[in-house]
């Protein structure tokens, strides 16, 4: 059996390597920021050799809608017909960030009390909240990586992702602390969690990486050939299965024997 | 020993059977031959049910136009204002009316005191002038009728003049009861300058009609009985007491003209929205077919289970979809694919724990635990799921949480999505296998 938990150190520095650089690019270039929350205009047209063009630009009013067609017309030399119009007030946006903000509040903290209660231990559940923070923060400095040599922007969709991303990464940490919880069930003792996580680890590692294949699978289907409205929306699902994977047995597992290993630590002392 | 499963099996052959017919589109073409789905009908007696199986698809699909007005509630006294939002809406709804359009929709929101009407105009792609016709402030008028004799033989006909009585002199309307007949009436108040007016009009008017004027539309048109004096008037008549509420909103949203802006606007084309709809249907196959391959390769014929158990699963969602029936977006779209792909985590759950199994115990014993001891995780995991979804869908309307409709269409696929995936992994892959593993001879 491999002995998983040897290599803490290890998934750290990869991490951290991670979100360091997403931090990086946070505080260098910030994010780009879509007009769900900025306020705007967003116009796509189809050009008369069928191509299409998107523009966007500060919030516009009917005039303004039909003078950037005019303009466009002008000069691609061609009528061109107008497929999408999106226009965003600036009084919705900080709305959005407020409704946003509870709505990550009630599912994380929802889901940290079922996970606390369903393992009867606090323990658990912060770990497995630690672990979705991880994976929002990988999420959210990828977005500004992408952002900036991209053009990915975050909209109330990313937004979306985040949410669904942070349930699938607990849903996934589920899965591991439930072989540990069975585990003690059958009487071995809590003190043995390093080798217990290891077991855990070893019966799991395929399911693991098997389903998160097949949510891949669909992911990159959607995301060469969904179209561009799904299109971040998707790499924002995919970096965070891939994050969600990654940090259930890396972070959450890491994290809870670490913990466990400190508390022993006082308790001698 | 084995005939329970197989009642069981057949009972979920008959499900799929129906769950196909009804996810099959309307008009389809088979080896060549056009084939239609008739629509559910039936008729026993006075009893009937009908159901149409069409996908709804939301406005990024089908196309179409989603406007968001804020209604400027400063000059509203704060215990009226629901009222009055639901005034501005009735006439917006009026509007709507007035375009042909099949399902449109309007709704009311207020968040942080801000009130908020969100119209969903399906189909519909020059917004230029639907915007400006929905968003204009209410206009009420009460207006004469001057018979205009037929000269050379014409019959006579009739035009309304406006009076100087609009909605400004109208303080407010409500439903009461008549004392006498005890049927629903409109009880009007005028301000003292409008009750001088309305006197004024009643008298010269006598034995008249003098129709109630809103958007150009006629609300009503009561026949004056007498010189009304005071202020305070009466509208009787064979009212409902629904429609008596109804004309009751339309003139207290006359007598308190809100003005409304536009705030946010969304359009899509059909041609965008169709070319959405066959680069989703492409995604999707190519998606369920790599799953499909997948399970295959990595767990052999118990994959081959689960790719049925995947078909069971997508039909019945289908379904399902048009039988309650879920409105169809791109995120939407996304929801289902994501489902899918977590739809083929119980199964791997419970085929990783049967490789373990399958050595300490008989095959079909194996099988058993398995499924019971995955079923603990399968449960859990998806909870965390299911509470993220319903934060998203924010099925009570609470204010202080979103409820775009875009978000809305991703989150209600995923638990959906969830719901019916741990039915098919529980129950239909269960009995199947069941059916297929009695022999005992599984590798």
């Amino acid at each position: 059996m491999i002995n998983w938990m040897k290599y803490r150190p290890l998934y750290l520095a990869i991490s951290l390597l991670v979100i360091g650089a997403g931090a990086f690019s946070a505080l260098r270039w910030g994010f780009k920021i879509g007009i769900d929350f900025t306020g705007g205009s967003v116009l796509e047209y189809r050009l008369p050799d069928g191509q299409t063009r998107v523009i966007k630009s500060g919030p516009l009013d009917e005039a303004g809608r039909v003078k950037t067609k005019s303009d466009l017309e002008k000069s691609v030399g061609g009528p061109v017909a107008e497929v999408r119009f999106e226009n965003v007030g600036p009084t919705i946006g900080p709305e959005l960030v407020k409704k946003t903000f509870y709505a990550l509040l009630i599912s994380t903290s929802a889901i940290l009390l079922w996970v606390a209660y369903q393992f009867k231990n606090i323990k658990f559940g912060i770990s497995a909240t630690l672990a979705t923070i991880h994976d929002s923060l990988v999420l959210l400095g990828s977005f500004s990586l992408l952002g900036h040599f991209f053009g990915a922007e975050i909209d109330f969709l990313f937004v979306t992702a985040m949410l669904t991303i942070l349930s699938f990464s607990v849903h996934d940490t589920i899965v591991v602390f439930d072989r540990i919880r069975e585990s003690r069930k059958k009487g071995i003792s809590d003190s043995n969690m390093y080798s217990l996580a290891n077991n855990a680890l070893s019966q799991t590692m395929t399911r693991s990486l098997n389903n998160s294949f097949t949510i891949i699978f669909m992911l990159v289907a959607l995301i060469l050939m969904g179209g561009e409205t799904v299109k971040w929306f998707s790499v924002a699902l995919l970096i965070g299965t891939i994050s969600g994977t990654y940090s259930s047995p890396f972070v959450a597992v890491s994290i809870l024997v670490t913990w466990d290993e400190l508390q022993k630590k006082f308790k001698k002392h | 020993m084995f005939s329970l499963p197989i009642k069981k099996f057949i009972l979920i052959v008959f499900l799929v059977l129906v769950a196909t017919y009804i996810s099959l589109p309307p008009k389809f073409s088979l080896f060549g031959k056009d084939v239609s789905r008739p629509n559910l009908n039936i008729k026993i007696g006075n009893f009937t049910l009908q159901r149409n199986f069409d996908l709804r698809l939301g406005l990024d699909l089908a196309g179409g136009s989603q406007l968001i007005f804020q209604a400027d509630m400063s000059k509203v006294p704060a215990d009226k204002q629901s009222t009055a939002l639901n005034g501005v809406k009735g006439i917006i709804e009026n509007r709507v009316n007035l375009f042909g359009i099949s399902e449109p929709n309007v709704q009311t929101s207020v968040f942080e005191g801000k009130s908020r009407i969100i119209v969903e105009l399906p189909g519909i792609s020059d917004t230029q002038q639907a915007a400006s016709l929905i968003g204009k402030t209410a206009q009420l008028l009460f207006e004469e009728v001057e018979e205009v004799p037929g000269v050379n033989g014409t019959t006579p006909s009739a035009t309304l003049v406006a009076t100087n009585l609009t909605g400004a002199d109208l303080q407010s309307a409500q439903v009461v009861f008549d004392s006498q007949t005890g049927k629903p009436a409109i009880s009007l108040q005028f301000t003292t300058e409008g009750g001088e007016k309305f006197a004024e009009i009643t008298g010269r008017n006598v034995g008249k009609q003098l129709p109630i004027v809103l958007d150009n539309q006629i609300i009503s048109a009561p026949v004056v009985e007498g010189q009304i004096t005071g202020g305070n008037a009466q509208i009787t008549g064979n009212f409902s007491i629904d429609e008596a509420k109804q004309l009751a909103i339309q003139l207290n949203a006359g007598a308190l003209p809100i003005p409304v802006t536009l705030v946010q606007e969304t359009t899509i084309g059909a041609t965008l929205g169709a070319t959405s709809v066959n680069q989703s249907i492409l995604a999707g196959i190519v998606g369920v077919s790599m799953v499909g391959i997948f399970m295959i390769l990595a767990y052999g014929r118990l994959g081959i289970v689960a790719d049925v158990g995947l078909f069971i699963f997508a039909v019945i969602t289908l379904a399902l979809y048009k039988l309650i029936p879920v409105t169809l977006t791109l995120p939407g779209i996304a929801g289902f694919m994501l489902s899918i792909g977590m739809a083929v985590d119980s199964n791997i759950l419970i085929f990783e724990r049967f490789k373990e199994e399958k050595g300490k115990r008989s095959v079909a014993n194996a099988l058993e635990v398995s499924f019971g001891r995955a079923w603990d995780s399968i449960r859990d995991a998806n909870v965390a799921t299911i509470i993220t979804s319903l934060v998203l869908i924010n099925p009570f309307d609470w204010p202080f949480l979103q409820s775009s409709g875009p978000v809305r269409g991703f989150a209600i696929t995923l638990l959906l999505g969830i719901l019916i995936s741990l039915f098919t992994g529980i129950f239909v892959s269960r009995n199947l296998l069941r059916v297929f593993v009695k022999g005992g001879k599984h590798d």
